[in-house]
């Protein structure tokens, strides 16, 4: 056995165990602000999480159990769910999750080894596949005229009580993009009530939750600054670019950062090691690129939210990004 | 105290644990019964042994010579009888054994006569020469011989010189004992090493966790004639590697490939300044030093320990416990495992941490790597351990050197702070020496085609000069013919001269043609042929047999 011959306490699952608390905010804000349908949806995406590693990493011949603790799939389970709609159905969630976890993740070999953040592969399935049932949002608390309580949002996702008629409504970026799309203008769209300081009404408090959860996280070194900092800079620059060009037709930058999916992205999922760039220049160019597609996919895609895609673009990058950007070595001369 | 200081990057912060061995005072260990010194101690070529088998030796005499540039001599702990030289276990994790002379010691501890050196009236070489065949080398851990380092080249000078105080690796207290009882000895040292190499600067550099050692030298220093500055450095692993250690005090860093002294800094460590007092005003050669013996054991301390003493004796002074699991020769970080506890101290042995389940528990499984860079921030060297673990894994050494794999300097951050527990320096390790040993393939693979080159070369030119032989001679042969027909036999002769003498050529031509296709053939490839050439012979040789028989009767 070589040196050296002591360890750091630190392990994955203690990583992902960080990640995993680091969330909790969040959701108990989602739970708050968008009714308590989301345990609903976590729980599903977990065990189908947990069921499908396990009988992936079966399937593979490794041992199950040290890998099915790593809690890397409740990671990538919670990340996929939280992105999903409030009141999706359940089997769009065990359709996403099944994905992520068979295709994006054990097909590549498991742990450590994905091109693709799993979650974001997930969700590209679902919004790809099944736009329709993507959009089941239920309406922030706050504007709800009817909000669904646990027993009925069960009902909803299992597909007993299909009426969803007062009880989903668009998220703001939806808004947004119908609203421009009918040839209003940006201040016009954004008297509708679902729009509130920043983001829209309950989104962007979900935001400011999942905010709290990535300092957290940055705090306990377990992500660094850059790829959040240059994410949320990427969006905010683009998008203030647009804005103060044409104010009329983009949206604000402060608005983009406070919409659903961004502070999410930025600290949970862009962060991803494992598909991220690892240099620190290349962290920063990672995260730039990924807030400025997401503002292109926003504004010109024909989604109408562009994290998952963008996200799942720099996942490509990541490799060229890291090979460009190696630092300065101990005692090398610096390139002139 | 007022030196500005600048941190290298990375680094961690493992428990010290140094307080287990440093509040008991240094003991001399007891004279073993039995000495046994390996010739080869240091960087560079072994010593060669100078002693006989049964040859009475005194204590310091010397028992093995300096062989080449870059070695050191070795010399008798204690007085006492040769009893072999021979292949013994050494301190070496891969368990094989090396050349030993054993000394049965007589308990009398004679010493040879003992003459102090007066530094100021040898000329340098002379001294270094002198340093050489004391036996002195690096005690920090590298043993480079010290002679070649106190030879400041061409430049005439070294301007800084920078004592290394900082014992960074956890367990370890010899520095830190020696630098408090040895303070003034130490600068002594110091003194014959400014005196070598005409540094302008000398600095002290010292963890600031070793208050004592700290004061201990700032104190001794006040009485000196030559200013050192004594600079308590921020306690980090590895700020006690030399190029780290530098940079914290100077800014600078050694550029990646070249040494220290290419920027005009020598670094020694403060256990070698100590060994060069003994040497320069004491007459003494290398034969002792101070050994952590810590970990597992029932009275961790530090020992003035004879080099060739079995390691069990001193873990059996410290109180050995039950249930160890392993000895390690140096710290955890950066420590070898000894494959059995009978082998001798040397001079790099200075550490004994006998290891235990509770204080080394086995590590945990490894997992996947999941590129969290957490090794990267704590890389020392700046380098992107993930990436260089990927390319070893994959064997692509080419890769690995292009991202700087010989800058690594195995300090282990990487492997201490990697969540999936992977054996990274392992990795490392096993990339260098693949490395090194497809070069030296290369080289001896170029060596053997650059002969076989020469040899078919050789062979065409002996080729050539015969057919030039036989050529002149079929010459001569016509003229002297077209003589003999000129002279009378007539034109039948002349005719059958000329025939002769085109088969002659004709025979000299087919000699000197050698088949292309057959050049520059790899040495296995010819035998190859060469060997079917032979089968063909002998295959020819038997089917004309019978054919000769047939005739015969």
């Amino acid at each position: 056995m070589p040196s050296p011959f002591i360890l750091e306490r630190s392990s994955v699952t203690q990583v992902m165990a960080w990640v995993l608390a680091a969330l909790l905010p969040g959701i108990a804000a989602y739970v708050w602000l968008f009714g308590s349908g989301i345990l609903i949806t976590l729980t599903i995406a977990t065990v189908t999480a947990l069921g499908a590693e396990a009988a992936m990493l079966k399937a593979r011949g490794t041992q199950v159990l040290p890998f099915l603790t790593d809690l890397s799939a409740i990671v990538t389970a919670w990340l996929l769910a939280l992105s999903l709609p409030s009141l999706a159905p359940w089997w769009l969630i065990v359709t996403g999750t099944l994905f992520a976890i068979v295709v994006a993740k054990h097909l590549y070999g498991g742990l450590g080894q994905n091109i693709f953040n799993p979650a974001m592969v997930g969700y590209a399935v679902l919004i790809v596949s099944f736009p329709v049932q993507m959009t089941h949002w239920s309406g922030p608390l706050e504007l709800a005229q009817a909000h669904p309580g646990f027993a009925q949002s069960a009902a909803v996702i299992f597909g007993m009580d299909v009426k969803l008629d007062g009880l989903s409504m668009a998220t703001p970026l939806d808004v947004l993009r119908t609203g421009l799309l009918q040839q209003h203008t940006v201040d016009e769209v954004m008297t509708k009530p679902i729009f509130g300081h920043y983001g829209g009404v309950g989104f962007e408090w979900l935001a400011g939750f999942f905010l709290l959860g990535g300092l957290v996280l940055w705090a306990l070194r377990i992500i660094s600054w850059h790829v959040p900092l240059a994410f949320l800079a990427g969006i905010w620059l683009t998008a203030g670019f647009l804005h103060f060009s044409d104010p009329g037709r983009y949206g604000a930058p402060w608005f983009h950062l406070f919409a659903p999916s961004v502070m999410l992205g930025a600290f949970f999922i862009a962060t991803d090691p494992v598909t991220g760039a690892t240099t620190p220049k290349g962290k920063i160019i990672f995260g730039l690129g990924a807030g400025f597609l997401t503002i292109l996919i926003r504004t010109w895609g024909g989604y109408p939210d562009g994290v998952a895609f963008a996200i799942l673009l720099m996942n490509v990058c990541a490799p060229l990004i890291d090979a460009y950007t190696q630092p300065k070595v101990f005692g090398e001369a610096r390139k002139p | 105290m007022t030196r500005e200081l600048f941190a290298f990057n990375g680094g961690v912060h493992p428990p010290d644990h140094k307080t287990e061995s440093t509040w008991r005072p240094v003991h001399p260990a007891p004279l073993p019964k039995k000495l046994v010194i390996p010739l080869r101690q240091h960087i560079g070529n072994p010593a060669k042994p100078i002693v006989a088998v049964g040859q009475r030796v005194l204590k310091g005499q010397m028992i093995g010579a300096a062989e080449g540039f870059i070695s050191s001599a070795v010399h008798a702990p204690s007085s006492g009888f040769v009893t072999a030289i021979d292949m013994q276990p050494v301190p070496h994790a891969s368990g094989l054994s090396d050349l030993c002379i054993t000394l049965t010691t007589d308990g009398r501890d004679e010493w040879i006569a003992l003459t102090p050196l007066d530094y100021t009236q040898f000329s340098p070489a002379d001294l270094r020469a002198r340093l050489r065949d004391m036996g002195l080398v690096g005690l920090g851990g590298a043993v480079f011989p010290s002679a070649i380092k106190l030879d400041p080249g061409a430049a005439h000078t070294l301007p800084m010189l920078i004592l290394n105080g900082c014992e960074c690796e956890p367990w370890i207290t010899c520095d830190d004992s020696l630098m408090r009882d040895h303070a003034a000895e130490i600068l002594q040292g110091v003194a014959v090493m400014r005196h070598l190499l005409g540094s302008m600067e000398i600095l002290v550099g010292i963890e600031d966790n070793k208050p004592e050692a700290l004061a201990a030298i700032q104190q001794a220093a006040e009485g000196l004639d030559f200013a050192v500055e004594i600079v308590a450095v921020p306690t980090i692993y590895p700020g006690g590697g030399a190029k780290q250690l530098i940079k914290t005090l100077t800014c600078k860093e050694v550029p990646s490939g070249k040494l220290s002294t290419d920027i005009g800094i020598q670094v020694f460590n403060v256990g070698t300044a100590y060994a060069l007092y003994r040497a320069v005003f004491h007459g003494e050669p290398l034969i002792s030093r101070l050994v952590t013996v810590t970990g597992h054991v029932l009275r961790p301390q530090n020992f003035v320990a004879l080099i060739g003493t079995p390691m069990i004796e001193l873990i059996q002074l410290a109180g050995e416990c039950d249930h160890g699991t392993g000895l390690l020769m140096g710290g955890p970080m950066m420590g070898v495992p000894m494959p059995r506890a009978d082998v001798p101290v040397v001079k790099a042995t200075n550490c004994l941490l006998v290891q235990s389940a509770e204080l080394f528990p086995p590590l945990p499984r490894e997992l996947p790597c999941i590129r969290c860079t957490r090794c990267a921030d704590v890389c020392p060297a700046d380098l992107q351990p993930q990436d260089l673990y990927r390319f070893a894994k994959a064997q692509d050494f080419g890769r690995a050197q292009e991202y700087h794999l010989f800058d690594c300097i195995e300090c282990g951050c990487c492997s201490y702070v990697c969540p999936s527990h992977i054996p990274l320096v392992d990795f490392y390790r096993y990339a260098k020496s693949e490395i090194w040993a497809r070069e030296k393939e290369k080289k001896a693979a170029d060596l053997a085609r650059e002969r076989h080159e020469f040899r078919v070369f050789r062979q065409e030119r002996e080729k050539r000069e015969k057919a030039e032989k036989l050529a002149a001679r079929a010459q001569a042969k016509k003229q002297e013919l077209t003589a003999a027909a000129a002279s009378g036999d007539g034109e039948a002769a002349a005719r059958k001269a000329l025939i002769a003498a085109a088969m002659e050529r004709a025979k000299a031509q087919k000699a000197g043609i050698t088949p292309q296709n057959t050049d520059k053939l790899a040495p296995d490839k010819q035998r190859e042929i060469e060997e079917i050439e032979a089968r063909r012979a002998k295959i020819r040789e038997t089917a004309h047999q019978p054919l000769e028989q047939e005739k015969k009767s």
